[in-house]
């Protein structure tokens, strides 16, 4: 049973709630509830988080956004070609900072994902992206990003405008910005799409986040000729918070609550925003040459390998 | 031991392991490799086959219909580099299987026996015309050039080289993408060799990338489309999805030349389609160009 018919199942156990006005009744199934909870919901799959990350109720970008930032201010456009609607970028304050954000953003609603291209972004974003981190400089204002996207799109257009081009380029000047960048993410981080508004100081992912190179059905269709099993690859892609936070590649994990962040938005929220601020408040006492020395350091480092160490290398039977 | 008798035999040894890793290096392996007389191949391009022994004399291009073949690293540095100038850097790294996944390190020893290299990119020290430069080239014959932990450290080795010695830097790119196997390392890679492309820069050296047949992927959205000078072989396949991904999500069927050199020249994000014959003239030019006058 995967996580979402589990949740199916409080959801029945919910409606039963309020179809009964007895409140003995009531508490009983809270209880039972709390308990499904507590026993079925607390060890996840790799699979059970895809599908969260993905889930319909999820909240988006923009919901954390109003939640942290209230005074937000939208600002469109890359200057060049148009405005990409997978991304929004902006100047809005958290707790008395007035942060850079940019995220991408998923629709609620079959129409609204057609107009936000269910969050995967065209060249044109990735340089609006750009252009108000840029910006973000010039102030010398701290940059916050919000990664939900299941990767840059891959079309006629995109490739016309350089998608390739685009990205590489925020991957270069994201490394050479010398204020605070705080990434987190919080749904799907798919690729090089997500890894081009991720290069930073700090790398936060929100408990049933995912983050990686490919799609599971991606890699399962690659890998085995068969996307049907995504779940298995799930598994072996080594994609959740945890695995990341092992590797190294994320610095923190933001807690959900059980069953996922749709079940306490209110609370995801806060926490995430308390994150922020905790690991801003960090960085804000470090130098702009601390802040761009330590980065590159962490991006440096990055890989998985060996080499010989050459002063043995005589011992070395041939 | 007397330490004259110390000092003598640290230097053997010195001379011992320096002449171990001389004989490691990809090329001197790989030179050794010869193709056969009998060894033919079908043109990508005219269907017509190819006897590879007279290919490789023409510099891998079909002699029917011009098609530029893809060419082993070592038979482009044999091509570009001056002879007997190429010094290889950067040997002995072991790549390694981060998430445990199956037939990975067989898959990897088997291309390091079929191509004789370490993984996926060569780099050295080499003259082009008499002028000094690093020289760094993938090989798409090893698991596609695809770009895991082992050829992203190289990438940034190269960069970092050629900051310490103040040179410019030459990379032929030819790739796949990101290296499935090695998951979220394979990914980060793009990130680490872009920031070695802006420490270089930063030095206000050049930097010429090459995009050779296939550019594609995590490399095209990094290090590959970072040059100050964008350089592509005629024909190659350039973009940062691959067509049947784009075929796929758009359920339309490509336009010819999509995604061609002569396209990306055409939409401005390649500065020169050049031909393979004028190619090291070319890049001998531009590095006379930028010649530093101390
Ligand atoms: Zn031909």
């Amino acid at each position: 049973m995967d996580i979402l018919a589990k949740e199916r199942k409080v959801k029945e156990l919910e409606k039963q709630i309020s179809e009964l006005g007895n409140s003995e009744a009531v508490v009983k199934i809270k209880q039972e509830i709390t308990r499904y909870k507590e026993k079925e919901m607390r060890k996840l799959s790799a699979w059970d988080r895809v599908l969260l990350a993905r889930h319909q109720q999820r909240p988006t970008a923009m919901d954390f956004i109003q939640f942290m930032a209230p005074d937000f201010i939208e600002l469109h456009g890359d200057r060049l070609f148009r405005d990409d609607h997978s991304i929004i970028g902006g100047i809005g304050t958290i707790d008395g900072v007035v942060f850079t954000i940019i995220a991408q953003q998923k629709g609620k609603s079959l129409e609204e994902n057609l107009e936000r291209n269910f969050a995967m972004p065209h060249p044109e974003g990735y340089r609006k992206a750009l252009r108000l981190m840029q910006q973000a400089q010039k102030f010398k204002r701290p940059i916050l990003t919000l990664i939900d996207t299941p990767g840059a799109y891959p079309g006629i257009g995109a490739e016309e405008r350089g998608q390739g081009h685009a990205i590489a380029q925020n991957l270069l000047e994201m490394s050479q910005f010398t204020v605070p960048i705080i990434t987190v993410i919080i749904g799907e981080g798919g690729s090089g799409g997500a890894l081009a508004l991720g290069v930073a100081n700090k790398v936060m992912m929100l408990e049933n986040a995912i983050y990686s190179i490919l799609s599971p059905e991606g890699y399962a269709s690659i890998i085995w000729k068969d996307s049907n099993l995504a779940p298995k690859a799930a598994e072996v892609m080594k994609l959740t918070a945890y695995d990341l936070k092992e590797f190294s590649i994320i610095d923190r994990i933001i807690m959900e609550p059980l069953g996922g962040a749709h079940f306490d938005k209110v609370k995801t929220f806060q926490d995430t925003k308390n994150a922020i601020m905790e690991e801003f408040n960090k960085l804000r006492r470090l130098s702009p040459t601390e802040l761009h020395y330590l980065k590159n350091n962490k991006i440096r480092n990055y890989g998985f390998l060996q080499r010989f160490n050459y002063d043995n290398l005589g011992g070395i039977k041939r | 031991m007397t330490s004259i008798a110390k000092t003598l035999h640290k230097r053997k040894k010195i001379k011992n392991n320096l002449k171990i890793i001389q004989e490691q290096s990809s090329f001197a392996k790989a030179q050794k490799m010869d193709v056969p007389e009998g060894l033919y191949e079908k043109c990508p391009s005219c269907n017509r086959t190819v006897n590879m022994k007279s290919n490789i004399a023409n510099d891998y291009i079909c002699k029917h219909c011009g098609n530029h073949f893809r060419m082993r690293a070592i038979d482009r540095i044999r091509y570009i580099v001056d002879e007997d100038t190429f010094v290889e850097k950067g040997l002995g790294y072991i790549t390694l299987n981060p998430l445990f996944q199956d037939g990975y390190e067989e898959k990897i020893s088997h291309y390091k026996k079929t191509t004789n290299l370490d993984d996926a990119y060569i780099y050295g020290f080499g003259q082009i015309n008499g002028q000094q430069c690093v020289v760094g080239v993938m090989d798409s014959y090893f698991l596609m050039g695809s770009m895991g932990s082992v050829v992203g450290e190289k990438v940034t080795k190269s960069f970092e080289y050629a900051v310490y010695k103040k040179l410019p830097i030459i990379i032929f790119t030819a790739s796949g993408g990101a290296r499935m196997q090695e998951g979220i390392f394979s990914l980060m890679q793009m990130a680490k060799t872009s920031a070695a492309v802006a420490k270089h820069s930063k030095m206000g050296l050049l930097y010429i990338s090459v995009l050779t047949h296939p550019t594609t992927g995590g490399v095209t959205a990094s290090f590959a489309t970072l040059g100050d000078i964008i350089l592509a072989e005629p024909g190659a396949l350039i973009g940062f999805a691959g067509p049947r991904v784009i075929e796929q999500t758009i359920k339309q069927k490509l336009p010819d030349g999509f995604q061609t050199a002569e396209f990306m020249e055409e939409k401005g994000f390649v500065d020169k389609v050049v031909h393979r014959k004028d190619l090291k003239k070319t890049l001998a030019q531009l590095l006379l160009m930028h010649r530093r006058v101390a």
